[in-house]
């Protein structure tokens, strides 16, 4: 390839050139900057103009992200999986939300929300009865650390086949609530759905201790931990997104991985 | 009438492209570094020696960092397609407009970009000669664009790696992506000042043709004929 293009002319139309470039460079730099102090105002009211905890015009594009990725999301794409021995002793006790003062796990009941007006309360033992899945696997906080840990439990769609949930989980998302309402998650369908998806009731093979959100919790590795809800109170299945306590302050609604 | 030989250096194309870079890398280092924060865990060292944390409490207190992972999260993957599509569009405009052969490494890169170094440290005295970049630039700038498709890639390791579990395995592992994007960031910010000092150096004409696309060919005797021959007019009048 040759050389740049040469061109000869005068001082004055080097000048002139130089101004010309110089105003449009300067004034797309005023623009651009003043946008962005315009926006950085908005950012800092707690107005109209944002969508739980964001700007309204970051919600919309993270929800155009959440459409993109949910195309690429199969249940044949699964979480990594470990031998039992990888898993941690330790497990990282990342937050209380939601798990109450002086709860009593024995007088615990599942508060499944078949439909507005159709409750039924399930105990441990009903859960219990289904086929047992262990699964461990990389556990992903949003924070950006993880951890390989060893969780126990039942299928989520095991317990919808069981308990004849299947028009139910036609619907776009299940919310999961903490008894004392504190904490609460909303997850699409198909995450919910996911292969790797248990109702967790074991970790390290023994039941599931206090402060990691016994007598059931939700293990969901398609899922950065702020879903992972400890100590579920009540399920429902909506075609609306249900409340999501970390969305509201401005997290992504999907957290998908 | 005073007149020169100019150059056309940038096209419009890549000077767009260059501008909108420029500001949009500095909002996902920023917004980066906001997401850091909540587990900032690397540092240089070993055992229990660290030389240099990334980072200390005084630095993110500066730059206002603590506290804010959702929103760094949200710039994040708002700027992320900006970034990506005006990378792309660049990389697609090399290919097309032919440009990459200025820009790719040739063959003799590698030899002359240390004599270029030399030259910079004010060992050597010429510069070989070269096209539109010399050795030093065309690595430097074809670097620069492989650490950007780095940097997507490893940025898309940690943002799905489920859906992605192949690309994370190819990296090294969930913890390493995350480490190689930390490590291709502080790379981005090293060439920046790197970059920063050189067109410094280099002077208003070189930064100009960014700018307005032209640049004034420098040389002692960049009077053309034609004003020689005007010049001897007016002096024997």
């Amino acid at each position: 390839m040759k050389n740049q293009t040469e061109e000869i002319v005068s001082t004055t139309q080097i000048r002139k050139r130089t101004v010309t470039g110089l105003l449009v460079f300067g004034l797309l730099v005023i623009v651009i900057v003043s946008m962005a102090a315009l926006f950085s105002r908005d950012w800092n009211k707690s107005s109209s103009t944002r969508a739980a905890g964001i700007p309204t015009q970051f919600r919309t594009v993270l929800n155009a992200n959440e459409s993109i990725f949910d195309l690429i999301f199969s249940e044949q794409h699964l979480a990594k999986t470990y031998p039992v021995n990888d898993a941690v002793k330790n497990v990282r006790v990342n937050g209380n939300y939601g798990m109450g003062k002086n709860f009593d796990s024995s007088a615990w009941k599942l508060q499944l929300i078949r439909k507005p007006g159709d409750t039924i309360y399930l105990t441990l033992e009903d859960i219990k009865a289904l086929p047992k899945t262990d699964i461990v696997f990389d556990f992903k906080c949003i924070e950006g650390w993880s951890q390989v840990t060893h969780w126990g439990g039942v299928k989520f769609s095991d317990f919808i086949n069981k308990f004849g949930l299947d028009e139910q989980a036609h619907m776009k998302y299940v919310g999961l609530h903490t008894p004392d309402n504190a904490y609460y998650v909303g997850i699409d369908s198909k995450s919910m759905l996911h292969p790797q998806t248990i109702l967790c009731y074991e970790m390290n093979g023994k039941p599931l201790p206090m402060n990691q959100g016994a007598p059931l919790r939700l293990i969901i590795p398609v899922k950065y931990g702020i879903k992972h809800l400890k100590r579920i109170g009540t399920l429902f299945f909506s075609n609306h997104r249900p409340p999501d306590y970390w969305y509201e302050k401005g997290y992504d609604y999907y957290s998908g991985l | 009438m005073q007149q020169r030989t100019i150059i056309k250096k940038h096209p419009l194309a890549i000077r767009w492209f260059h501008w909108i870079n420029f500001p949009v890398l500095a909002i996902m280092i920023w917004s980066g570094l906001l997401i850091y924060w909540a587990n900032d865990i690397y540092r240089l060292g070993w055992g229990d020696k660290t030389l240099l944390k990334f980072f200390d409490a005084p630095f993110y207190n500066t730059l206002n960092i603590p506290y804010r992972l959702a929103e760094g999260m949200s710039f994040h993957f708002v700027f992320m397609w900006v970034f990506f599509l005006n990378g792309l569009l660049y990389v697609m405009y090399l290919i097309f407009s032919k440009e990459y052969k200025l820009l790719l490494p040739n063959k003799q890169a590698w030899k002359e970009s240390w004599q270029v170094l030399l030259h910079y440290l004010r060992i050597r005295k010429g510069m070989p000669a070269q096209l539109k970049y010399n050795a030093a630039q065309r690595i430097a700038y074809t670097v620069v664009i492989l650490m950007g498709i780095g940097s997507l890639l490893t940025g898309l390791a940690i943002y799905k790696p489920v859906q992605f579990q192949g690309l994370v395995y190819l990296l090294g592992g969930y913890e390493w992506a995350r480490a190689e994007h930390f490590i291709l960031t502080l790379l981005f910010c090293l060439f920046f000042l790197v970059h920063l000092i050189q067109v410094i150096a280099a002077g208003w004409n070189n930064f100009r043709g960014m700018i307005t696309g032209f640049e004034v060919v420098k040389k002692a005797d960049n009077i053309t004929e034609q004003e020689k021959a005007s010049e001897q007019e007016t002096n024997t009048r």
